[in-house]
């Protein structure tokens, strides 16, 4: 079947694989740029088998403002003309091409691996040699003057591994180039004909402090390709451990931004407090990061009263210490004068390249999947959109507390909604999906938007899983605002990112 | 600065008065596990579901449970139905010897602490790089929080340090990725003599869920020999505080 145009498509509702447009390169290529200049972003483009065998690309485009998606698929062969010098945000989508299917993007300005592993077709030639990340070529800037700074793979603190190369013009940065891979594990090719009984722990893990959210995304895959469905208190309860989720981590990046510029009070409470919202998960399902929380066809545990009665009280709590806390911030003049005007990006660049969560909405693009494309309890009770324009830390920090205020409330008001008489009716179900099918499903982590997209195989096993870490849009938007900084401040503007590594790396 | 002061006085006085103390965990948070069906068992099935074979039967048919593999979900505590495997809530899991972490129904020996010169040199200052080498960042976020004020590591005379230089040894989490191996070798090298290694997390003591991929080495011991195995995906905080006090011979 060749179309000319992409299929319009909604989030969490299957659809048949044979009902994706195949376009021929040249109409999907300019399909996907003219989208792209008319608003929409990728949300998704990777390779994946078709049912014969061959190769073929699959792009998810979204159009925010609109709420919907798009699909199309054409063939790869062995190489195509790159899409990155026309839409910047397909760079690293065309690396990971590259590097998973030995696809080569022709004319891609910086065809690098991105993860450091063979292919995933042994009996096709990779497009790299295969070796550790580090040892690669770098973009770099020449001249007398010009120095080059390499930071990683092992940081100072405790932190993820991730190699960064500077080139510097005395303090001020011309260049950063940033190479991950470190964390790569395997976790996307061990999808591949599942579910199986280890699918829900990678999912959990893909990115440790975002298991709610990934885990979400893949509950709504599942459930869109035959899983039961939940029910409306777990369905309040799975909205109320998100949340949870970006309290903790939204609190504990103040309390790191304060750290990185020394203002200790700050640090000191929200790193404790970061605590109380990771406890109040413990509470809902004994595990800190909601292990075991988000389950297939509903929620692996379910609150009793009593610990709804709690976690009332603890929210409040936590709610005065996290507002005494971070309120310091914007009192304190020296803070403000670090956070202002650092790491600056517009809007125009946030959406050339793609980035998602709070990056972008920092730069004042109003773009948040529990809005744009609701799920689960968001299609119930909204939260609304908390933007800022200065593009600036300052922006990437307050947009945060704009959050954590407005995240606070969704749980007071979604406490009471978590009836006492739900059976957490968790699916054992592992098999038996809608066969040659495709879902895709968006969820708005704490970083930004986690994109999942399974295509069934005529069994109904993935035939192909894709995990899009928010990181995965936004590590190139950290490189960005780092141009013309001072190296000084790279704490400080990767920590108002604060992006995953092992989200990306898989 | 008036605001700073009142906000300081609002937020109280937060450390725990651990180790004289036990903290209070979740009800359904899952701890320790221990084995009530002891050898000898009954013949048949393996309960079902462990992602990362962590269960298993010896020759006499007594389950067995290695808590070096076990990621607490929780699955064979439900497909038992209270006859075999049982979450309690005790945060204490640490062990010195990779086999002491095999749960068989017998009682498990504590972490015992360094002996002699080691507990010397370590026993009331202990600087540690931190490498985090694969996994999920769910260990390292936990690790993290022994520095904030609940914890205060440092009262112990604890500390994580920038440089391996400056370290008596390292705290590893992870599978240890492939594309980490190098730089975990070179990390323990540049650690001077003596020195000692602790591997934290399902992960870095066994693979964990990742055990098997190729992509991973399968665990710190792989590598490097290992003083001490702290259980958990991820341990909880006060579970990696306990197994590095027991091993200063802090805790008895």
């Amino acid at each position: 079947m060749n179309e000319s145009s992409f299929l319009p498509i909604v989030h969490n509702k299957p659809v048949s694989r044979a009902a994706i447009p195949r376009m021929e390169m040249p109409a999907f290529r300019s399909a996907i740029i003219e989208a792209l200049a008319r608003g929409s972003r990728i949300a998704a483009l990777f390779a994946c088998p078709d049912h014969a065998d061959r190769l073929e690309l699959v792009a998810i485009l979204a159009d925010d403002s609109r709420g919907i998606l798009s699909a199309a698929a054409a063939p790869a062969g062995n190489s195509y003309p790159a899409l990155t010098p026309d839409c910047p945000q397909a760079h690293w989508f065309e690396r990971e091409i590259a590097e998973q299917w030995a696809i080569v993007p022709e004319g891609h300005p910086w065809l690098k691996p991105i993860r450091f592993h063979a292919p995933w077709a042994a009996d096709r030639a990779p497009v790299f040699e295969t070796g550790v990340p580090g040892a690669t070529d770098y973009f770099r800037v020449e001249g007398e003057d010009i120095h080059e700074v390499a930071v990683g793979p092992v940081h100072a603190g405790i932190i993820e591994p991730g190699h960064f190369r500077f080139q510097c013009h005395g303090e001020n940065v011309l260049h950063l180039e940033i190479e991950l891979g470190y964390q790569h594990r395997g976790i996307e090719r061990r999808l591949l004909g599942g579910p199986g009984h280890r699918t829900i722990h990678y999912i959990e893990t893909s990115a440790g402090d975002s298991t709610i959210a990934h885990c979400t995304a893949y509950c709504h895959l599942l459930e869109a390709l035959g899983a039961p469905l939940p029910g409306a208190g777990e369905q309040a309860m799975r909205g109320i451990a998100l949340e949870l989720e970006r309290l903790a981590n939204h609190t504990g990046d103040l309390g790191a931004l304060a750290g990185d510029i020394g203002f200790l009070p700050t640090a000191s409470y929200c790193g404790r407090i970061r605590g109380d919202w990771l406890n109040m998960t413990a509470l809902l399902c004994g595990n800190r990061f909601g292990r075991g929380l988000i389950r297939p066809g509903g929620t692996g545990c379910y609150p009793k009263p009593s610990a709804l009665k709690e976690l009332g009280q603890r929210l409040d709590a936590a709610e005065r210490d996290t507002t005494g806390a971070v309120e310091l911030l914007w009192r304190t003049g020296s803070v403000m004068a670090r956070f202002e005007e650092r790491g600056q990006l517009d809007a125009g660049a946030a959406q050339a390249l793609g980035l998602v969560g709070p990056p972008a909405r920092a730069c004042g693009l109003a773009r948040d999947a529990r809005q744009d494309f609701p799920s689960g309890i968001f299609r119930y009770a909204q939260i609304p959109v908390s933007t800022w324009g200065s593009g600036d830390v300052f922006a990437r920090a307050f947009v945060r507390w704009l959050e954590i205020q407005r995240s606070t409330a969704f749980i007071r008001e979604q406490i009471p909604m978590l009836g006492d008489d739900s059976a957490g009716a968790v699916s054992s179900r592992l098999d038996a999906f809608t066969p040659d099918s495709m879902a895709v499903a968006l969820v708005e982590g704490w970083r930004g938007e986690i994109c999942h997209v399974a295509i069934t195989d005529a069994r109904g096993t993935f035939a192909c899983y894709k995990i899009i870490d928010p990181s995965f849009h936004n590590w190139f938007g950290l490189a960005v605002a780092m141009r013309g900084e001072q190296i000084s401040d790279f704490p400080l503007c990767n920590k108002s990112f604060n992006l995953s590594y092992c989200g990306h790396d898989l | 600065m008036l605001s700073i002061i009142k906000a300081r006085i609002r937020q109280k006085y937060r450390t725990f008065d651990y180790p004289r103390q036990k903290p209070v965990l979740p009800e359904l948070f899952r701890g320790r596990p221990v084995i009530d069906r002891a050898a000898p068992g009954a013949p048949g099935p393996i309960p079902d579901g462990c992602p990362t074979g962590a269960l298993s039967k010896g020759s006499d048919h007594s389950l067995r449970l290695d808590m070096g593999r076990c990621i607490f979900c929780g699955k064979c505590e439900k497909a038992c139905a209270g006859n075999g495997v049982r979450f309690t809530r005790e945060h204490s899991l640490a062990a010195r010897n990779r086999e002491d972490l095999v749960l068989t129904g017998k009682e498990q020996k504590p972490a015992e602490a360094l002996d002699g010169k080691a507990r010397q040199l370590f026993g009331h200052s202990l600087k540690l790089r931190q490498v985090s080498a694969g996994g999920c960042n769910a260990c390292e976020a936990d690790i993290n929080v022994l520095n904030t004020l609940v914890f205060d590591l440092g009262r112990f005379g604890i500390q994580f340090v920038a440089s391996p230089r400056h370290a008596d040894g390292l705290l590893v989490t992870g599978p240890v990725t492939k594309n980490m191996e190098l730089a975990l070798k070179k990390t323990y090298d540049a650690v001077p003599a003596p020195k000692i290694v602790i591997a934290a997390g399902a992960c870095a003591i066994s693979g964990g869920i990742y055990a098997g991929h190729e992509e991973t080495c399968g665990g710190v011991d792989k590598l490097l020999k290992v003083d001490l195995f702290i259980p958990g995906c991820p341990p909880h905080p006060w579970t990696i505080l306990d197994g590095i006090l027991r091993l200063l011979g802090r805790i008895h």
